[in-house]
């Protein structure tokens, strides 16, 4: 295992200097050492850069997301583009969109602010109402965590899809489409988190430090505060980097339905969804917002997977395949003693910190 | 186990409800006037409030819920002005859209999201559990950076994406399969594998990573199990090892897992069945939340969580069966 060779050949040198590292920088240096996920991150760097410089990057080009290029469409064939590659040019770097003759590098570096904005935005909105109502339910007493962890469970356990589905189709159009969105996936997918918290709670509640700062006299509030949040971050964190692509691809997929993002706003999810019409005769349009959404959705898991290992090394990759994964095998065979139904049913026997892939991989699209 | 499914069942009931209530608060607070919607653009006020008298929609929302609760045991009655048009027991309303009985709907819609359901379950069974057997008993730096690789990708691509690059390369491209339009298995069987078969690949890729994984762990497990030692001690060949001993304690979580993953599947595929034009479940659930169908919406809904819930129950009984060490509680 590279990643523990290399902490320890570090914790060589480390052992020198006087101080120890702190857990930030520990994390960092872990992370660090993993290429996989280092490339990720540049990845999701390089993204976020085009998102935020996409009105710098339209205007060297010289184009705009919603001018009509009449011209550059062939009307005779129902509006595909002329030139190869859908009509790349010097003038529109990738091409243009059928029928309308939009500029797809404008349309595409513009989507990706939609795309990041609405995924980032729904993550922020689970961690925070997964955190609060984790923490309720953990600290709270019996009546409480009951009624809390009940809804929970609905939440987890119902079809966000269909749901996210009619809430999107009740609120009327003027609203402000990319927020409803981030709106509807942050208050639908926050289950999995406070679930996470809750038994994370429930542990450290028991644990002598925990104890010890409610005999100091401080209250609940401070006790969750001062020790309990920062023994959350860890797992927290895990989860939501692993949140984040598949708040990405809920968008996209809502958007591919018709019922997300709708044009003229354009969001990788909604080029894809005016793509597949196209497919048969513009194959440029359609691998354009597939290859970008494959790209950033794989280096955005890549990249979750890294942060894992890097706050947690006792437990290997999870998309590692080799013997490090015995150990979760038995946990999903449920090989041990006697396991509840329910348990096996939702395919995690313990509520243990380390597995939130279970949950994880329930995006909102997710078929 | 009997006490475990009537616990079980009034559980779904529960839910199902719920599930119902909360669609219908939402729908009846959206602005839009089903009335309109059943009438049409050429309706006058006049007639829109005759409607509106008929479908019930001026009582209230509670009433109307309720309504469609005794429906579903009893049946209904509706009026359409000048004669009665029976809707039998499990009587979950008419379209606002067309008039049409939803169970009628949905008993059309079923096969499609069947048809697709089964057969990406097929496939996916055979590349993952194939893959996964594979990897577990070849163990080298191949067949493991091989089978990372597709797990990696299979998390990382949903399934339009997949499913929109198989059309791309296998009917734009290369030209080997035609555009896809569902045709019923009872009219031509050959044509509905030929034309769903895409379907069922973008959706089995997918999910043949995940299986795969779970099948190689699981495999390793139960051949590192002291009873798989004992039998190798007694001179018993490797291979009727794995075929005759093994594969049945590794194989019980893949079909737990199996049977919950088909509910999801029959709780319709929606990506899929828009994608590839299929006439199931899912489009029209599309389809009815974009026109505000309510009656339509939630009836759909309905059956798929209905869907859901039962698998769950099976896999929890498939798992017991197959596994004396869990307990049905």
């Amino acid at each position: 295992m590279t990643v523990e060779a290399l902490s320890a050949a570090e914790g060589g040198t480390d052992a020198v200097a006087s101080a120890p590292p702190s857990g930030a920088r520990q994390v960092w240096r872990r992370l660090r050492g993993q290429r996989a996920a280092l490339a990720g991150g540049a990845v999701i760097a390089l993204f976020v850069l085009v998102a935020v410089a996409a009105p710098l990057l339209a205007a060297i080009e010289g184009q705009d997301t919603t001018s009509y290029h009449a011209g550059l469409v062939d009307s005779a064939s129902g509006g595909v583009p002329l030139g190869t590659f859908g009509g790349v040019s010097g003038s529109h770097w990738l091409g243009v969109e059928p029928g309308t003759g939009r500029d797809l590098f404008a349309r595409l570096v513009y989507g990706s602010r939609i795309s990041l904005i609405v995924a980032f935005g729904a993550t922020v909105l689970q961690v925070l109402l997964g955190v609060l109502l984790g923490l309720a339910a953990g600290l709270g007493n019996r009546f409480l965590d009951g009624l809390l962890s009940r809804i929970t469970d609905v939440f987890v356990t119902m079809p966000a899809l269909i749901f996210a589905i009619a809430l999107l189709a009740v609120v009327p159009d003027g609203f402000p489409r990319p927020v409803l969105l981030m709106l509807v996936l942050g208050l639908l997918a926050w289950g999995g988190i406070a679930k996470i918290v809750r038994a994370q709670v429930l542990t450290l509640k028991s644990l002598d430090y925990v104890a010890a700062s409610r005999l100091g006299g401080s209250g609940p509030w401070r006790t969750a505060r001062r020790e309990l949040l920062p023994a959350l971050v860890a797992p927290v964190v895990t989860y939501a980097a692993i949140l984040l692509p598949s708040n990405i691809v809920s968008e996209a997929g809502l958007s591919f339905l018709g019922i997300g993002v709708t044009p003229p706003t354009p969001s990788w999810g909604q080029m894809l969804s005016s793509a597949s019409t196209w497919y048969q005769a513009d194959s440029a349009y359609v691998l354009l917002p597939a290859v970008l959404l494959f790209v950033t959705v794989l280096a955005f898991t890549v990249f979750a997977d890294g942060v894992r290992t890097a706050l947690d090394p006792r437990v290997a990759s999870r998309l590692r395949v080799g013997t490090g994964r015995r150990k979760q095998a038995k946990a999903d065979a449920g090989s041990s003693g006697t396991v509840s139904p329910e348990a096996v049913a939702s395919g995690k026997v313990s509520p243990d910190v380390a597995e939130p892939e279970t949950a994880s991989r329930k995006a909102v699209t997710g078929e | 186990m009997t006490r475990f499914l009537l616990r079980r069942l009034f559980q779904a009931a529960v839910v199902l409800v719920v599930l119902a209530a909360v669609l219908y608060a939402c729908f009846y607070l959206a602005p839009g006037d089903a009335a309109r919607l059943a009438c049409g653009p050429k309706c006058n006020t006049a007639q829109i409030t005759q409607i509106r008298g008929q479908m019930g929609l001026d009582d209230p929302v509670y009433v109307q819920f309720w309504h469609f609760l005794s429906g579903i045991v009893a049946g209904h009655d509706y009026s359409t002005g000048t004669d009665v048009l029976h809707c039998p027991a499990p009587c979950l309303g008419q379209s606002y859209r067309t008039g049409e009985l939803v169970t009628t709907m949905i008993g059309q819609k079923l096969p499609a999201t069947a048809s697709l359901a089964f057969g990406a379950m097929v496939l996916w069974l055979v590349i993952g559990v194939g893959t996964g057997l594979l990897s577990a008993l070849r163990r080298g730096t191949v067949t493991e950076r091989l089978l990372t690789g597709f797990t990696l990708v299979g998390t990382a691509t949903p399934v339009f994406i997949t499913g929109i690059l198989l059309l791309l390369v296998f009917c734009s491209w290369l030209q080997w399969l035609p555009y896809p339009s569902y045709v019923p298995l009872t009219e031509d069987p050959q044509q509905w594998a030929w034309n769903l078969l895409l379907a069922w690949l973008a959706l089995a890729l997918v999910e043949a990573a995940k299986y795969a994984r779970l099948t190689r762990s699981s495999m390793l497990e139960t051949l590192a199990e002291d009873h798989i030692r004992t039998f190798r001690a007694y001179g018993v060949g490797e291979r009727a090892i794995v075929v005759r001993h093994a594969l049945r304690g590794a194989l019980t979580p893949v079909i737990a897992l199996s049977a919950l993953d088909l509910g999801t599947m029959f709780g319709g595929a929606l990506l899929t069945e828009t994608l590839f034009n299929i006439p199931g479940l899912g489009q029209q659930l599309v389809q009815s939340v974009q026109i505000k169908d309510v009656p339509v919406v939630v009836g759909i809904v309905l059956v798929m969580g209905l869907a859901v819930v039962v698998a769950n129950a099976v896999a929890d009984v498939l798992y017991a069966v197959a596994d004396r060490r869990v307990v049905l509680a």
